[in-house]
């Protein structure tokens, strides 16, 4: 199985570095880039799924000229190869640009399978895999909770989430596939696996690499950001001061009055 | 000193006195004293598992006394346990800096799994320095994927600084050996598989020639663990006392010539040392990070305690300790693996200057935690701890000094 995984080179939400520039847009230079937290997921579920079936697994980023050195901490994971698109004119693509392009990517790639993260920790748009699906004709299975190909036949189940329990579905392959973090716990890199990545390819795409037919880029952004402000850094917050067993009951009637329990 | 640039070794004439040499000191310092990029990638990874995997389990491990079987597959899984051991052999190769940086990080969020990689090599070194092809193959697959684990039995209940006072026996039979005696203080020495053993082949002859290595394996007929120490520090790290009641292997279980074991042993301390320094450093580093943190935190008198120049002065003494430590051991790891004339010296230095190092960071965290340090909320009170075995195994800090003295002093 030919699995393709979109990761997206994001500023590492643990370092609390990342700021906007003057144009609205994300300074990507000098903060520390990791791999979404979500596509991790999503790697994970195709590591495990080309363990179980045979097969392997690309990385597909579009990201800028530094991603390289992000991308190659999921070749440790045990990912097969990347393919990195970049070019200048890409930065400040909004998630329509994202989509046509990613889409062109995978017209040049063999796959089974795309997987890809709920959403990404900087854009937190969650709508760039949904679209690639659309603009490739592929069947779009979302919130997967568990995800069982049957390659022999050529389809694939997906146990997707739902605010009221589960949903089964089933899509002909080659399909897309939204993973939630419920498919488990990404892994550690092994020290062999760190060391394997470093002569791994990353095959790096220009626009000029693609067939695109709308435009895309900085350019013909379709949104922008208007305005930006940092929530509250605390609520109000109440101590309770009883002993426990009260505080106990107290703290549930509060969690009780929000509908929280 | 006086000697061409190029010279890594220098004999300088002491005074008046012509005879008197200083011999053999390394000159130049090295020039590589930047990690790789290599280094850097296993040392990061290293670093990541220990905060976010290690880290939590750290106060159990302490707690329960109990050997963290989870952490050593943990450690397997992630080939940290390969990294002594040659690629051929299914390792990773990694020189001894690698494989200290690797002890270090570990040290740092846990000095008990530290001590896991550090005893691992530690039990392999006879084989690796002395180990015939056929020996490596037969049993470093399996200790690189962390399958086995090994001990290294030199120290007697009346063998410890003196170390070539050993008495257990090793008596030829045949094509085999049988072995009589008593170990004590054996780390990991009741969770391991193999255990290199030093006995003596030769009653006979000179201090430095009586004793032969061998590799017993665990489940020979007369091995027996008689118990295990209740200790101060590393806890989770059981120290064994092992006896040996007719334990009979097979000559091919003899690593190195007869009579080549002391010879071994020092050879093996050589190297093994930097991993106790590196361990060392590791936990004088978790110390100073804890401290730093807490007095950024922690406000007295209206302010955090870290704005009294008291404690920054502490902070900052911790912190010129522990690097000091740190840039020893690295040169000193570069040293070594470049084949030193001084190996021995540089390797007792590093031990002597990061275990006192690790000794007096924790017992200053403590004192910048004030009471919280001294209880179990908070993990200084358990690096102190761990701290002092730092100045006693693989030589107590008297004999690195006299290690380092004799080689200052000795004439070829």
């Amino acid at each position: 199985m030919r699995i393709v995984v979109l990761t997206k080179p994001v500023p590492d939400p643990a370092v609390g570095t990342e700021r906007l520039g003057p144009d609205g847009r994300i300074v990507r230079s000098g903060a520390t880039a990791v791999i979404n937290g979500n596509d991790e997921y999503a790697l994970e579920a195709a590591l495990k799924l080309a363990e179980a079936h045979g097969g392997d697994v690309t990385l597909l980023a579009m990201a800028p000229e530094s991603a390289p050195e992000t991308l190659r901490k999921g070749l440790a994971m045990g990912a097969h190869r990347a393919v990195h698109v970049t070019d200048p004119a890409l930065a400040g693509s909004c998630a329509l640009s994202t989509t046509r392009v990613l889409a062109a990517a995978l017209r040049t790639q063999a796959y089974d399978l795309i997987l890809a993260g709920v959403d990404t920790s900087d854009g937190t748009g969650g709508v760039v895999a949904a679209g690639v699906a659309t603009l490739l004709g592929l069947p779009y299975l979302s919130y997967a909770a568990r995800i069982e190909p049957d390659p022999t036949a050529g389809r694939v189940r997906v146990r997707r989430l739902s605010p009221v329990g589960y949903d089964e579905l089933e899509a002909p392959m080659p399909a897309l596939i939204g993973c939630t973090q419920v498919l488990g716990e990404p892994r550690y890199p092994s020290l062999k696996g760190i060391m394997a990545a470093r002569s791994k390819e990353i095959a790096a795409l220009s626009l000029a690499d693609l067939d695109l037919d709308e435009p895309v880029g900085g350019d013909v952004a379709t949104s922008r950001l208007l305005a930006s402000e940092p929530p509250a850094a605390r609520g109000q917050t109440q101590v309770i001061r009883e002993p426990a067993a009260d505080a106990a009951r107290a703290i549930v009637g509060f969690l009780e009055s929000r509908r929280i329990v | 000193m006086a000697g061409p640039a190029a010279a890594r070794v220098a004999r300088t004439t002491v005074g008046d006195q012509p005879g008197a040499t200083l011999w053999p000191v390394t000159v130049r310092p090295p020039s590589g004293l930047r990690l790789t990029e290599e280094q850097r990638l296993l040392r990061d990874a290293v670093r990541t598992l220990a905060d976010e995997v290690v880290a939590p389990r750290a106060a159990d491990i302490d707690r329960t006394g109990e050997f963290p079987m989870d952490v050593k597959d943990l450690l397997a899984g992630q080939d940290i346990l390969g990294l002594p051991f040659p690629e051929r052999h299914g390792g990773l190769g990694g020189d001894l800096l690698t494989v200290c940086l690797a002890v270090e990080q570990l040290s740092r969020a846990c000095a008990t799994t530290g001590l896991i990689l550090a005893v691992q090599e530690l039990g392999a070194l006879p084989l690796l320095i002395a180990g015939t092809e056929e020996q490596q193959a037969r049993w470093f697959p399996d200790l690189a994927a962390g399958r086995t684990l090994i001990a290294f039995a030199l120290t007697e209940p009346e063998a410890g600084s003196d170390a070539a006072a050993v008495r257990t026996r090793a008596v030829r039979d045949g094509d085999a050996y049988v072995i009589d005696g008593t170990k004590r203080f054996i780390s990991q020495g009741s969770v391991a598989d193999l255990v290199t053993v030093f006995a003596v082949t030769d009653a006979e002859a000179d201090r430095h020639h009586r004793l032969s290595c061998f590799v017993v394996p665990a489940d020979s007929p007369g091995f027996r663990v008689v118990r295990v120490e209740h200790k101060m520090g590393i806890r989770g790290s059981p120290t064994a006392e092992l006896a040996f009641d007719g334990v009979r292997v097979s000559a091919d279980h003899r690593v190195g010539a007869e009579g080549e074991g002391f010879s071994i042993a020092m050879r093996t301390l050589d190297r093994s040392r930097p991993g106790i320094a590196a361990q060392a450093v590791g936990i004088a580093q978790g110390a100073l990070e804890t401290a730093s943190a807490y007095a950024r935190e922690r406000r007295q008198f209206g302010r955090p305690i870290g704005e009294f120049q008291m404690i920054q002065a502490m902070l900052a003494d911790m912190d010129a300790a522990t690097e000091s430590a740190r840039q020893l051991l690295y040169t000193a790891c570069l040293e070594i693996d470049a084949g030193a004339p001084d190996a021995s010296r540089w390797s007792a230095l590093c031990k002597l200057v990061a275990g006192d190092a690790a000794m007096r960071v924790t017992t200053d965290a403590v004192q910048v935690l004030g009471g919280y340090g001294y209880v179990d909320e908070y993990p200084v009170e358990r690096m102190m701890r761990d701290a002092k075995i730092t100045q006693l195994y693989e030589g107590t800090q008297q004999i690195q000094r006299l290690v380092v003295a004799r080689a200052l002093l000795a004439n070829d």
